[in-house]
């Protein structure tokens, strides 16, 4: 029976006082992409981090592909890569210069190690930078090392700690692509970011962090659902002042009404609007703009926690 | 707006604890250091000179003079091998005693001193009793030194000699002394001698009256004797700022994250930490190799014919200094405090342990506190191979010194590095 890649329960870390996981529970099943959303400081590095053995968990337990992984135990750890968020190369080395050193760290010698270098330097797109010092890299390549570095074992299992942090648009296309060859591949991928953008368009599964804790977890689809609901978020910039009657008229029917600007949710949106547009056309009020889009992670989060996710 | 940058300098200065200690405390440091060194701090912390004796006379007139030297507060007489119970130094062990670096200087007081009449008659010295030193030249002041000490005893603790000298110019220049007069004279010699033999002490100066014959045992055979001292002592010290600093990429790997890759991965710390070690020690051995060949090519330093001791040495120092640069990076959260530390630490050990100026020099509590330090230990094995000419073997004290030292510092790091392993 093969168990599954990943277990997180009740993981408990205090840093001083301070918890940084306050009873996390987390799964990761084989061959799924799994997005870890949240704020800074929600806790996602410190359960990355506890989950490659770096971080001694206070409570809870971590099984990995259903064996019981104790902080400091690299066996059971053997088949899992590890991408961190900072930039963890030689800058003084070559692009193969490093990949030879961490691929040595893995236990990788001779053909094997070749056959990983080069490998890894073509799913990187490097092949032409592999003699070139990483100082020398834009911020893109290094990313693209960055991640190739940590896959050159083939692990089962790969831990995405932000990868994407400060990389420009083109470079992050490129960083989504080597991500859908790893699910291609049959990686269970734990990614934790906090752009909603990535997660919507990587992940399978979503798991909503904030102060430590998972407070939401599932497909997209399941997390709008269960949150804020299917309903279109309708909104409409209006040309003239809104009379006073209308403005009551539009709130007791579930509107906001923010001076020249009308935003509502609707589950119906054709008609809603269509109907909305009459009514502001018989007060012989313009329409300057109009939006109609569907509910986002962004939502979700802020339907969650109250606040904004890039607060 | 003057006014806003010199604010916003001292503003930094504050919050920045590493520049604070090193413009700060770190002079004051090496202030004390170097007060204590060349200013003796108090009176009686002079370092007084060992200077082993061998009385191959055993006359009364050696004993006087070896009494003289004892009641000198300048020096520390031995007068036998430590361990070796009553059986007193002779001319070869004296010898011996100072190739060992026991002390800087031995005087042999040959057989026939005391019978040897001091001839003023212009025989060019010929006829005077003649001493012989002993003398490591490694340390250029001791041998001097006794020498000038030992011609004040000798005018002071042994007149009769000079009055017998100077009746037996008078005997045969005057037409010859009668039989009472001889007996007179013989009469106040020994009261002379008995006189002389209780003050001991009694200050006196003139021009030299008696041979002094110095042996330079150490350095007469090599072509440029001082420059094996100063090659280990700038080596050692270098070899621990090129530890400490290298030992920095421990923590550049830590800040940058790598380290937290590295652990990742089937690599341990204690792995790690091996690694770095060997890193260390092959750095330093080749930079100690680099310095001794240019010693060699430049300077006349005997490598060549040293190899076997050279490499031993450079081998147990570099794994000492490498596993200091590793206690000093693991002591330290930040570059800016292992530069801090790094400069406390290497400096202070390099001017107690004798890289800087020869411990020699230094108080006696203060070459006491050298040996606390493993570069001192380095530096005595550096000179024992190139200065005393040892064997091997006998470096086995300084390497085994090292390699304990090698094992604290590397066992201590090990676990001050357990912060970065879990937190």
């Amino acid at each position: 029976m093969s168990a599954q890649p990943l277990l997180i329960s009740g993981l408990v870390k205090t840093f001083g006082g301070a918890r940084a996981l306050d009873g996390v529970d987390l799964e990761l099943q084989t061959g799924e992409v799994l997005g870890v959303l949240g704020p800074n400081g929600a806790g996602k590095s410190t359960m990355v981090r506890a989950v490659m053995g770096r971080v001694a968990a206070d409570a809870g337990s971590i099984l990995i592909f259903g064996t019981i992984a104790v902080a400091g135990d690299p066996v059971p750890r053997l088949r899992i890569g590890f991408v961190p968020q900072e930039i963890a190369l030689y800058p003084l080395l070559t692009v193969k210069e490093n990949l030879i050193v961490f691929g040595r760290y893995q236990g990788l010698s001779g053909g094997a190690l070749s056959d990983a270098i080069d490998r890894s330097l073509e799913w990187a797109a490097l092949a032409e930078r592999a003699a070139d010092q990483v100082k020398k890299l834009s911020g893109g390549m290094k990313r693209r090392l960055n991640i190739a570095a940590g896959v050159l074992h083939r692990p089962r299992v790969l831990m995405l700690d932000e990868p994407t942090v400060g990389v420009d648009p083109q470079s992050r296309e490129r960083i989504y692509s080597m991500i859908e060859s790893l699910r291609e591949d049959g990686v269970s991928l734990i990614y934790t970011t906090h752009y909603m953008e990535e997660a919507e368009r990587l992940c399978d599964r979503i798991a909503v962090m904030d102060h430590g804790k998972v407070i939401a977890s599932g497909t997209k689809d399941e997390l709008v659902k269960s949150t804020v609901g299917t309903g279109r978020e309708i909104r409409i910039e209006v040309g003239n002042d809104i009379p006073p009657h209308l403005g009551q008229e539009l709130i007791e029917d579930g509107a906001v009404v923010d001076d020249k600007r009308i935003t509502f949710f609707s589950d119906l949106p054709a008609q809603d609007v269509a109907r909305l547009i009459g009514r502001l056309a018989e007060e012989a009020i313009t329409v300057a703009d109009l939006s109609i889009r569907t509910p986002t992670l962004e939502r979700v989060f802020l339907h969650l926690t109250g606040r904004e996710l890039r607060e | 707006m003057i006014l806003s940058v010199m604010r916003a300098g001292w503003m930094n200065l504050r919050r920045d604890r590493a520049a604070l200690v090193l413009s700060f405390v770190v002079p004051i440091v090496f202030f004390s250091i170097f007060a204590s060194v060349f200013g003796g701090k108090g009176k009686g912390q002079t370092s007084k000179i060992t200077l082993a004796v061998a009385d191959e006379d055993q006359s009364l007139h050696s004993g006087n003079l070896l009494d003289a030297l004892r009641g000198d507060s300048a020096l520390k007489l031995v007068e036998a091998p430590p361990g070796k119970g009553e059986m007193k130094f002779n001319a070869a062990t004296a010898e011996a005693f100072v190739r060992a670096g026991s002390a800087p200087v031995a005087l042999v007081i040959p057989k026939g001193f005391g019978a040897t009449k001091i001839d003023f008659a212009g025989s060019n010295g010929t006829g005077q009793p003649t001493l012989l030193l002993v003398a490591d030249t490694s340390d250029p002041i001791a041998s001097p030194m006794v020498n000038g000490l030992l011609q004040k005893s000798v005018m002071t603790s042994m007149p009769h000699m000079f009055m017998q000298g100077g009746v037996a110019v008078v005997d045969q220049f005057s037409g010859g002394l009668t039989p009472e007069q001889h007996a007179n004279l013989d009469k106040s010699f020994s009261m002379l001698q008995m006189s002389s033999a209780a003050q001991g002490k009694t200050s006196g100066a003139g021009s030299p009256m008696v041979n002094i014959k110095v042996n330079d045992v150490l350095g007469a055979t090599k072509k440029s004797p001082m420059v094996a001292f100063y090659a280990a002592g700038v080596g050692v010290m270098f070899l621990l700022f090129t530890a400490a600093n290298a030992g920095g990429a421990l923590l550049e790997e830590n800040e940058s994250g790598t380290l937290d890759r590295i652990l990742t991965t089937r690599l341990s710390l204690t792995q790690l930490l091996v690694g770095k070690m060997a890193y260390l020690t092959t750095l330093g051995v080749t930079q100690l190799t680099i310095m001794f060949v240019w010693g060699a090519v430049a300077f006349g330093l005997e490598l060549f014919s040293h190899l076997a001791g050279f490499f031993v040495m450079a081998v147990a120092t570099a794994l000492a200094c490498s596993a200091f640069g590793l206690l000093i990076a693991s002591l330290s959260r930040t570059r800016a405090q292992l530069s801090a530390i790094t400069t406390l630490c290497v400096l202070t050990l390099s001017a107690v342990g004798g890289s800087m100026f020869p411990r020699f020099l230094m108080s006696e509590t203060l070459q006491k506190v050298g040996l606390i330090t493993f570069n001192a230990w380095a530096l005595e094995g550096f000179i024992k191979v190139f200065w005393r000419e040892q064997s091997v073997a006998s470096l086995w004290p300084e390497v085994a010194v090292l390699l304990a030292t090698t094992m604290v510092f590397f066992v201590t790091a090990r676990k001050l590095t357990r912060r970065w392993e879990i937190s």
